[in-house]
C-alpha cells in the first residue's frame, strides 16, 4: 500500500433522471484510481470533476452511517467500503435493489424505516424495579454474559443492504424484512427488556419472522456482521413458541 | 409553499438533536401542555455525525472520583478559556444522562459484576469515560434515534435542508427549509427553534468528519447577527489514518496504545508529558494520555524534525497496539481494526498503525448561554455546533458526547417552557422569508453557466484553511486565509449549478453548505488573526505570541456578520468565577497542581 500504482478504470453507472426521462439509461465514466480508492471515492471524483449532475447518498466514507448502499455488478455494497482494485473488467454500478428509485442511486428508504418502527425497537420495562430517577440515578445490572447475547445484532447501521439482497422482500414490500427482525430480536434478547409480548403480535404476523425462507443471502452482504439470518431464524422458534403458549393459555 | 406549525422545530438529527426532542417531548408532558416537535434532518437521523464517535462518553463515575476533578481537568484543558458556571453545571449532570442512556437501552460496556465499565481518557485526572466497545457514538445515535420513536408528538422530517430561520422583531418565528426530494420549500411555522446542527470540520481538506459536517446550522445563526465565539479554536485530534483522515480513536491510547516516531521512540516524553509510562501501564494525563492539542503539536514538532516516517504521501508517527494481546484488542477496539484493515492494509494486532493528526473538532460555534439560548429570542443551539462555553481553546475527549446529551435535553426543556408561553408569530412574515429564498435557489439554478465553479472555490477554501490555520500559525499565514476567504465569499456571488432538476439535486445541496463554509471561515480565520497569543489549539510562531496572554486575551472572540462586508470582531470577559488562570501542566510537571 505504500507504493501506489495509478491506472484508469470504467465504470457504468445507471442513470435516472425523472424530471427529464422516465426511463433510466447507463453511463460510462472513466477516471484515475490507485490501489485505495474506494467505489464512493470514484463516485466523489465524477460528481466534482467530470459530472455534477449525477446523484447519491453518502456522508461517514467509513462504514458506520449506513448511507452509501448501492448495488455493484449486482451485489448489494456499502461504496465506502468497495475498492475498486478488487474489481476486474467493467463496473456496474445501480441503485439498491427492491426500494423504489428516487433519482440515480437514491432510493426511497421510507418503507425500511416504517418497518423499523414497527417492531417497537426501543427498550420495554413498564413497570421497572427502580424507575429512573435523575436526582439519584442508577443502571441496571447486566453481565458482560447478558450484553454479549445482543451485542452482535445491536451492530446494524440500517444500510439496508439485506433489503435488497432479501428476495421475500423483493416480492412483498410488507416483509418486515432482516435488519427490522433483527432489531426486534436484539431487544428481545436484552436483559434489560421487558417488551417480547409486546413485539410478538408484529414478528407473528404472515409478513414477520413467518416471510423469511432462509435463504440467507442477508448475512452473506451485511458489512458490519449482523448476521441478520440467524436473528430471523431465531425469532422464528420464539415465535413458535409463543404461538403454542398461547393456545395452552387458551 | 407547504406550510406546517409546530411549538418547538429542531434543526439536526444527532445526538444532540434527538436528545433535545425527546427532552422537550418529557418536559412538554410534565408541564401539561402538549405540544407538537418537529425534527428536521438533511440526512435520516442514524446518518448524523455522531454515528463516528468511537471512544466514549465522559462522567464522574466511581467512588475515587470527584465533580471537582472533572471541573478541573475540564477547565485547565481548555486552557481556562472555558465558561466555569457552564462547565460546573456539565459535570454535576452527566453521570445522570449517562445512565438515562443506560435506561434506554445503550448497550454500554460493562464489568464483570454487571456495573458499567470506565476507561481511561486524555487529559482526565482518572478513570471516567464510560464506552460501547469502540462504536460509542454509533450506539449512543441508534438509542436515541429508537427511543425517539416512542413519542408521536415528534414529527420527523427526514432528509429536508433548513436553508433559513425566520426571525421578527429580535425572536425565532420559524425556518424555512428545502424537501431534497421534491426541491419544494415548507415553512415551519414555530415558538422557538433549536439548532443542533453540528461543527464544520470540512472546512479543512484533511479531517475526520463525515461529508455533512458543513456547518450550516453556524452560518445561519450568524447571519441573522448571533455571534460566532471562538471559531479560532480547531481541534486536530492526534490519529486520522493517512490519505483518509478517518478517526482512530483515542480509546486506544487510553487501553495502553502507545506513540512511536519512526526510530521508534516514544517521543511524546519530550513535550512536557513525560517521564516515559511502561508499556501496557498507562498513566492519566502522561505521555500519550496527554490532551490532544499537546499531542497534534508534538506531532508537528517531530516532523518539522524529520523524525515521522511516510505511509503513501503522508508524514507519519505510529501508534502501537501490539502489547496489548489479540483478544484485549478485538474485546476493546474491533471497529479500529476492521477500519486499519479496510482503508491502509493494516492489522493492529501485528503492526503498528501509520497516523497523523486530522481536523477533527470545532471548539467555537453559534454563543449561547448558560440555557443554550442565542441572542436571538427562542433559537437555542447544542451540541457540536454551539459554543456553550464548555470546551474553551481545547476539548477534552469524550466530553463532546456527554455535552449533547446534557445540552441537548437541557435545550429541549428550554424550548419547551418557552413554547408554552409564546405565540405564533404572524404567517405572513414567514411566507416573505420563504419568497426570499425561492429567488435565491433560482438564482442558483437560473440554467445559465455560472462565472465561478463551486468545485473550485470549495477546494480553494481547504486548501487555504489547511495552509493558514493548521496546528501551528502564522501572522502571514492566517492573512492570507482570511484574504482568500474574502475573495472566495465574493467569487460565490457568480457560482452557478449545473443541475437544474428539482428532485434529489445535491450539486445545489453541496452550493449551499459551501456558501455556509464560507461565511464562518471567514469568521474563523478573523478570530484567528486577531489572537495575537497562544492557547490551546490556537498555537502562533510568531515573536512575543508564543505564550498563552491572559492580560490581554483571558477573553472569547464574538465575530459578527457584516453582509457582503468583512465581519467584525468583539473580546467578551470569560468566567471564572472558581478557578482563577494557572499553569496548564503535563506529566511529572503537572502533579499535585489544577492541570
Amino acid at each position: 500500500m505504500n507504493t501506489q500504482q495509478i491506472s484508469t478504470k470504467q465504470i457504468s453507472v445507471k442513470r435516472y433522471l425523472p424530471d427529464s426521462s422516465a426511463e433510466s439509461y447507463w453511463q460510462q465514466y472513466e477516471l484515475p484510481v490507485d490501489d485505495s480508492t474506494s467505489l464512493l471515492d470514484a463516485l466523489n471524483h465524477i460528481k466534482e470533476q467530470l459530472d455534477s449532475t449525477l446523484s447519491y447518498r453518502w456522508s461517514c466514507r467509513m462504514a458506520i452511517c449506513g448511507s452509501c448502499g448501492v448495488m455493484v455488478n449486482g451485489i448489494p455494497k456499502l461504496g465506502c467500503k468497495t475498492f475498486l482494485r478488487d474489481y476486474e473488467g467493467e463496473i456496474r454500478i445501480e441503485p439498491l435493489s427492491h426500494f423504489p428509485v428516487q433519482r440515480d442511486l437514491v432510493v426511497d428508504m421510507e418503507i425500511f424505516l416504517e418497518h423499523l418502527a414497527a417492531v417497537k425497537p426501543y427498550l420495554i420495562d413498564d413497570n421497572p424495579v427502580k424507575p429512573y430517577d435523575p436526582q439519584a440515578p442508577e443502571t441496571y445490572q447486566q453481565s458482560p454474559e447478558q450484553l454479549a447475547r445482543y451485542k452482535q445484532f445491536a451492530n446494524c447501521i440500517n444500510c439496508g443492504l439485506c433489503y435488497s439482497a432479501c428476495p421475500q422482500f423483493g416480492l412483498n414490500p410488507e416483509f418486515l424484512g432482516p435488519a427490522a427482525l433483527t432489531l426486534a430480536h436484539r431487544y428481545n434478547l436484552d436483559s434489560r427488556d421487558h417488551g417480547k409480548k409486546q413485539r410478538m403480535a408484529e414478528l407473528n404476523r404472515h409478513e414477520g419472522v413467518w416471510s423469511c425462507t432462509f435463504v440467507g443471502f442477508c448475512s452473506k452482504v451485511c458489512p458490519k456482521h449482523v448476521d441478520p439470518a440467524a436473528a430471523v431464524n431465531q425469532g422464528k422458534v420464539e415465535a413458535a413458541k409463543h404461538t403454542l403458549i398461547a393456545l395452552f393459555k387458551g | 409553499m407547504q406550510q406546517r406549525d409546530f411549538d418547538i422545530v429542531i434543526v439536526g438529527g444527532g445526538g444532540a438533536g434527538l436528545r433535545a426532542a425527546i427532552g422537550a417531548a418529557e418536559q412538554a408532558k410534565e408541564q401539561g401542555t402538549p405540544q407538537r416537535i418537529a425534527l428536521l434532518s438533511k440526512v435520516y437521523p442514524m446518518r448524523s455525525h455522531t454515528v463516528a464517535a468511537e471512544g466514549g462518553a465522559a462522567a464522574v463515575t466511581s467512588a475515587e472520583d470527584s465533580h471537582q476533578a472533572h471541573f478541573d481537568d475540564t477547565v485547565s484543558g481548555g486552557d481556562w478559556l472555558v465558561e466555569q458556571g457552564v462547565v460546573d453545571y456539565f459535570v454535576h449532570h452527566a453521570y445522570q444522562e449517562l445512565v438515562q442512556m443506560e435506561r434506554w437501552g445503550c448497550p454500554w460496556s460493562r464489568k464483570g459484576d454487571g456495573q458499567v465499565q470506565v476507561r481511561r481518557f486524555g487529559g482526565m485526572k482518572t478513570a471516567r469515560t464510560w464506552f460501547a466497545a469502540d462504536k460509542t457514538g454509533f450506539h449512543m445515535l441508534h438509542t436515541l434515534f429508537q427511543t425517539s420513536l416512542k413519542y408521536p408528538e415528534i414529527e420527523r422530517f427526514d432528509e429536508f435542508f433548513v436553508l433559513d430561520l425566520a426571525v421578527h422583531e429580535g425572536a425565532v418565528i420559524g425556518v424555512i427549509a428545502l424537501q431534497i426530494a421534491t426541491g419544494e420549500l415548507t415553512l415551519l411555522r414555530a415558538k422557538a427553534v433549536i439548532l443542533a446542527t453540528g461543527g464544520a470540520g470540512r472546512l479543512f481538506r484533511f479531517n475526520t468528519n463525515a461529508g455533512i459536517v458543513t456547518g450550516d446550522g453556524m452560518a445561519m445563526a450568524y447571519r441573522h447577527g448571533v455571534a460566532l465565539r471562538d471559531m479560532e479554536f480547531v481541534q486536530y485530534h492526534p490519529t486520522g489514518l493517512p490519505g483518509s483522515g478517518i478517526l482512530i480513536t483515542e480509546a486506544c491510547r487510553g487501553e495502553g496504545g502507545i506513540l512511536l516516531n519512526k526510530e521508534g521512540y516514544r517521543y511524546l516524553q519530550d513535550y512536557g508529558l513525560g517521564p516515559e509510562t511502561p508499556l501496557g501501564k498507562p498513566e492519566n494525563k502522561y505521555m500519550e494520555l496527554g490532551p490532544r492539542d499537546k499531542l497534534s503539536q508534538a506531532f508537528w514538532q517531530e516532523q518539522q524534525a524529520g523524525r515521522t516516517g511516510k505511509f503513501g504521501d503522508s508524514d507519519v508517527v505510529y501508534l502501537d497496539l501490539r502489547h496489548l494481546g489479540e483478544k484485549y484488542i478485538l474485546e476493546r477496539l474491533p471497529f479500529i481494526c476492521e477500519l486499519a484493515k479496510s482503508y491502509i492494509n493494516v492489522d493492529p494486532v501485528k503492526d503498528p498503525i501509520p497516523i497523523r493528526p486530522a481536523v477533527h473538532y470545532t471548539m467555537g460555534g453559534i454563543e449561547t448561554d448558560p440555557q443554550c439560548e442565542t441572542s436571538i429570542a427562542g433559537l437555542y443551539a447544542a451540541g457540536e455546533c454551539a459554543s456553550v462555553g464548555l470546551h474553551g481553546a481545547n476539548r477534552l475527549g469524550s466530553n463532546s458526547l456527554t455535552e449533547l446529551l446534557v445540552f441537548g435535553r437541557l435545550a429541549g426543556e428550554q424550548a419547551s417552557q418557552r413554547a408554552a408561553k409564546t405565540e405564533w408569530a404572524d404567517e405572513r412574515l414567514l411566507e416573505a422569508q420563504g419568497d426570499r429564498q425561492q429567488a435565491k435557489l433560482l438564482r442558483l439554478c437560473d440554467g445559465t453557466e455560472g462565472a465561478e465553479n463551486w468545485v473550485a472555490l470549495k477546494h480553494a477554501m481547504v486548501q487555504a484553511m489547511e495552509s493558514g490555520c493548521g496546528i501551528y500559525r502564522t501572522e502571514e499565514g492566517m492573512r492570507h486565509s482570511l484574504d482568500t476567504m474574502r475573495q472566495l465569499r465574493e467569487r460565490f456571488n457568480k457560482v452557478r449549478v449545473n443541475d437544474t432538476s428539482k428532485i434529489f439535486n445535491t450539486e445545489l445541496l453541496e452550493c449551499l453548505e459551501l456558501e455556509c463554509g464560507l461565511d464562518i471561515a471567514e469568521a474563523s480565520c478573523l478570530g484567528a488573526l486577531e489572537r495575537r497569543e497562544s492557547r490551546g489549539a490556537h498555537q502562533r510562531l510568531d515573536e512575543g505570541m508564543q505564550k498563552r496572554d491572559d492580560v490581554n486575551y483571558l477573553k472569547h472572540s464574538q465575530v459578527f456578520y457584516q453582509g457582503d462586508a468583512h465581519a467584525e470582531l468583539h473580546w467578551q470577559d470569560v468566567d471564572v468565577r472558581f478557578s482563577a488562570p494557572a499553569e496548564r501542566a503535563y506529566g511529572d510537571a503537572g502533579k499535585g497542581g489544577k492541570a
